[in-house]
């Protein structure tokens, strides 16, 4: 039930709102993308919400999220607003081609789309809509899977911006490509933006994709990514996740891969109300390897769910997970992690593994691991632990002088430092490393990196109480 | 330096360590051996401040301190160090880290200044010279893949870079081949000095030729039966431990 007064059910208040915006959501969309968000309206139409009556929900609802009377935009209001004013990545040293999304628009001061020399085109997807239809028809909503997801099918029914990169074949792309993405606004605000990424044949790509809020205000956020790897790319993709306690973010990462392409994911969540990462992965074409990881540190009530499936379609491919997080207070982790091997999918090698430490007794984690496999050579392995620092090791290092504080803080370091690890820009493992250590200190705000100075009345440190392990 | 007084310990009920005394002094190399099983690691643990285990009467003064109102990393910061039997795996430490963290937190407790990355590289390189380790122990993490070997000799590193004044080395010498074992023994004679002590706890004679003890003690049922010189630990290795517990019995 909704309980604000004179407002629908947001369903119905979507789909109002479809009805009298559709010219503007349309935009210059392609046909073939109408058509698309016409079947993907009447999907939403059909399904609602997803409930926790959903196994994929089940430990997820959403429902008091949407109790919130939102405001939606439907044109791009910030598109030359000096970002700078509001915002600064203050990552030393980190040489990145960086483009910004506010509130689910993109910001840009000269051209929407840049051309790079070596023919590599970044921007806003409304604009690529335009201007490149052929690639759009190809590409667009062809890995969403909107029959099966809801907040899927609700982003292609509204979807009008977000990031758009093509990086034509054989093309290396040398400096990483930085995604800012920010919520700012003076009322909840619901946003849906849409990323769609395509790397060619053999080319590379460093993605980094980086969720800010810069509010205190409540504010949802159904992202939808699709990222193609064309036969032989290599992409990897990192998402620093720093959002505060009142801000709900589903991201759906829907991820193509072919012939012998590498995709490497890292999602790392230092700060988050809600925050569900869905990543599906098909690895459509032999030889194919995907390797995903995550690190989620949640405290006070904040939620954190990484949901993975991955498809192996096809013979000789490979894929790792490893997710680990730290758990305090009332905080609550989910992970869930489906790899499917088909029958044709011989000599599969697919390894998940997640880990959680607890520190209260409240903090809650639910790990479930699952496996179908319908070819008979493969490997699979799976693991799940749920513990707290190894008793054994704290003694060694109290032993040498370390007193319990530091010794806890350099195991729960050193336990997260396996995933930090794992992303290959060192300006960026480094500050990293450093936004994890402060988090674990409970020093990391969302604040650090604003530039409003806004002088809010909620301070928004979080902090793992390192006494009570 | 350290002196055992009628020590009771058990674990879960069952007691470990009885009417067990031991008086070491400043200079003092001694060694405890005994057959499995009869209280030697526990010994070791209790001194460290290890708490799985249940401490039921009897003293135990450090340098005139009463060493159970320390916590484990008082006593280490005061000069105590333990040798582990299984040192721990802890991935993602550096041991570099680790050591430089544990020297800045003892020097912290007597009031100096933390050591710069520099200074502490340095003494970080002469220590590995005195100890004759060459190998790159140093820029990996704690203990994590090394063989048995490479373990111990790091617990020997760890303690030439720390500078105990007592040392108690739990099985340093079980599972290493005579290099390794000449290494080990190596670094704690040249670590040796009029004012530190070191416990050796060993099963086999053979480490004691390579460390000479002031004294060897038998222990056998949670107490010290026997206590002589290094001659001691020779009649052991021809004699066997049965010998001991005969005499015992008589």
């Amino acid at each position: 039930m909704i309980t604000a007064k004179n407002t629908l059910p947001i369903k119905e208040r979507l789909l109002e709102l479809y009805s009298l915006h559709s010219d503007a959501i349309k935009g210059q969309s392609t046909p073939l993308s109408n058509r698309l968000r016409s079947n993907a309206l009447s999907i939403f139409k059909e399904k609602g919400f997803p409930t926790s009556h959903l196994e994929a929900w089940r430990y997820s609802s959403l429902d008091h999220l949407l109790q919130t009377e939102y405001a939606f935009d439907f044109s791009n209001q910030s598109r030359s607003l000096e970002i700078e004013s509001i915002f600064t990545c203050d990552v030393y040293d980190l040489d990145t081609f960086s483009v910004t999304l506010l509130n689910g628009w993109f910001v840009y001061k000269h051209a929407p789309l840049t051309r790079l020399s070596n023919g590599t085109i970044i921007g806003s997807l409304a604009k690529a809509m335009e201007v490149y239809p052929e690639l759009i028809d190809k590409y667009l909503g062809k890995a969403a899977k909107i029959e099966d997801s809801e907040l899927a099918a609700l982003n292609t029914a509204f979807m009008q911006d977000g990031l758009f990169i093509y990086v034509p074949e054989h093309v290396k792309v040398e400096k990483p490509i930085q995604l800012i993405n920010i919520v700012y606004s003076d009322t909840p605000v619901f946003l849906q933006p849409r990323h769609l990424i395509i790397a060619d044949k053999h080319s590379e790509l460093t993605l980094v994709h980086c969720d800010h809020s810069l509010t205190h205000k409540v504010s949802f956020t159904n992202t939808v990514l699709e990222l193609f790897t064309e036969e032989g790319a290599i992409v990897n993709h990192y998402k620093i996740q720093n959002k505060g306690r009142n801000s709900a973010l589903v991201t759906s990462n829907y991820f193509y891969q072919k012939q012998n392409s590498r995709l490497y994911s890292s999602i790392v969540t230092l700060n988050g109300g809600f925050t569900k990462n869905i990543i599906d992965a098909t690895l459509s074409q032999p030889g194919c390897h995907s390797d995903h990881s995550g690190l989620y540190l949640a405290d006070h009530n904040q939620h954190v769910d990484n949901q993975l499936f991955l498809d192996h379609a096809a013979p000789d491919c490979t894929s790792e997970q490893l997710f680990k997080g730290i758990v305090d207070d009332q905080a609550r982790s989910v992970f869930s992690g489906k790899i499917l091997v088909r029958r044709d999918a011989q000599r599969t090698r697919a390894y998940q593994n997640n880990k959680n430490l607890l520190l209260s007794d409240d903090a809650r984690a639910n790990t479930q691991p699952h496996l179908e496999i319908y070819a008979d050579d493969v490997k699979c392995s799976h693991g799940a632990t749920v513990g707290q620092l190894d008793p054994e090791a704290m003694f060694y290092l109290r032993s040498r002088g370390l007193c319990e504080k530091t010794a806890r803080q350099l195991m729960m370091y050193a336990f997260a430092v396996e995933v930090i690890n794992k992303i290959n820009i060192q300006p960026l493992t480094l500050r990293l490393d450093h936004m994890v250590e402060k988090r674990l200190r409970g020093e990391l705000s969302i604040c650090d990196q604003c530039m409003i100075h806004c002088n809010s009345l909620e301070p928004t440190t979080f902090s793992i109480d390192l006494s009570k392990i | 330096m350290l002196s055992i007084k009628n020590l009771q310990v058990s674990i879960d009920g069952q007691t470990i360590l009885k009417q067990f005394n031991l008086e070491v002094k400043a200079g003092e190399i001694h060694a405890i051996m005994g057959p499995n099983g009869t209280g030697k690691s526990t010994l070791a643990s209790v001194i460290a401040g290890r708490d799985l285990f249940q401490v039921d009467s009897g003293e135990i003064t450090y340098e005139g301190k009463n060493l159970f109102d320390m916590a484990p990393e008082e006593r280490a910061r005061e000069g105590i160090f333990l040798g582990f039997q299984y040192p721990v795996e802890i991935p993602g430490v550096s041991m570099a880290n680790f050591m430089r963290t544990a020297m800045n937190e003892k020097r912290k407790h007597f009031g100096m200044e933390p050591l710069s990355g520099a200074e502490f590289l340095k003494i970080m390189e002469q220590k590995k010279k005195l100890v004759d380790i060459h190998s790159n122990l140093t820029n990996r993490a704690v203990n994590e893949g090394f063989s048995g070997g490479e373990k111990k000799k790091n617990e020997i590193f760890q303690m030439a870079l720390l500078d105990p004044k007592l040392a108690i080395l739990d099985e340093t010498d079980s599972g290493l081949d005579i290099d390794a074992l000449k290494i080990v023994a190596n670094g704690v004679n040249k670590l040796r000095r009029k004012d530190n002590a070191t416990i050796v706890i060993t099963h086999y004679q053979r480490l004691l030729e390579h460390i000479i003890p002031d004294y060897v003690h038998v222990l056998f049922d949670g107490r010290i039966v026997k206590s002589g010189d290094k001659e001691l630990a020779k009649q052991l290795e021809s004699k066997g431990y049965e010998w001991i517990k005969k005499e015992i019995l008589v």
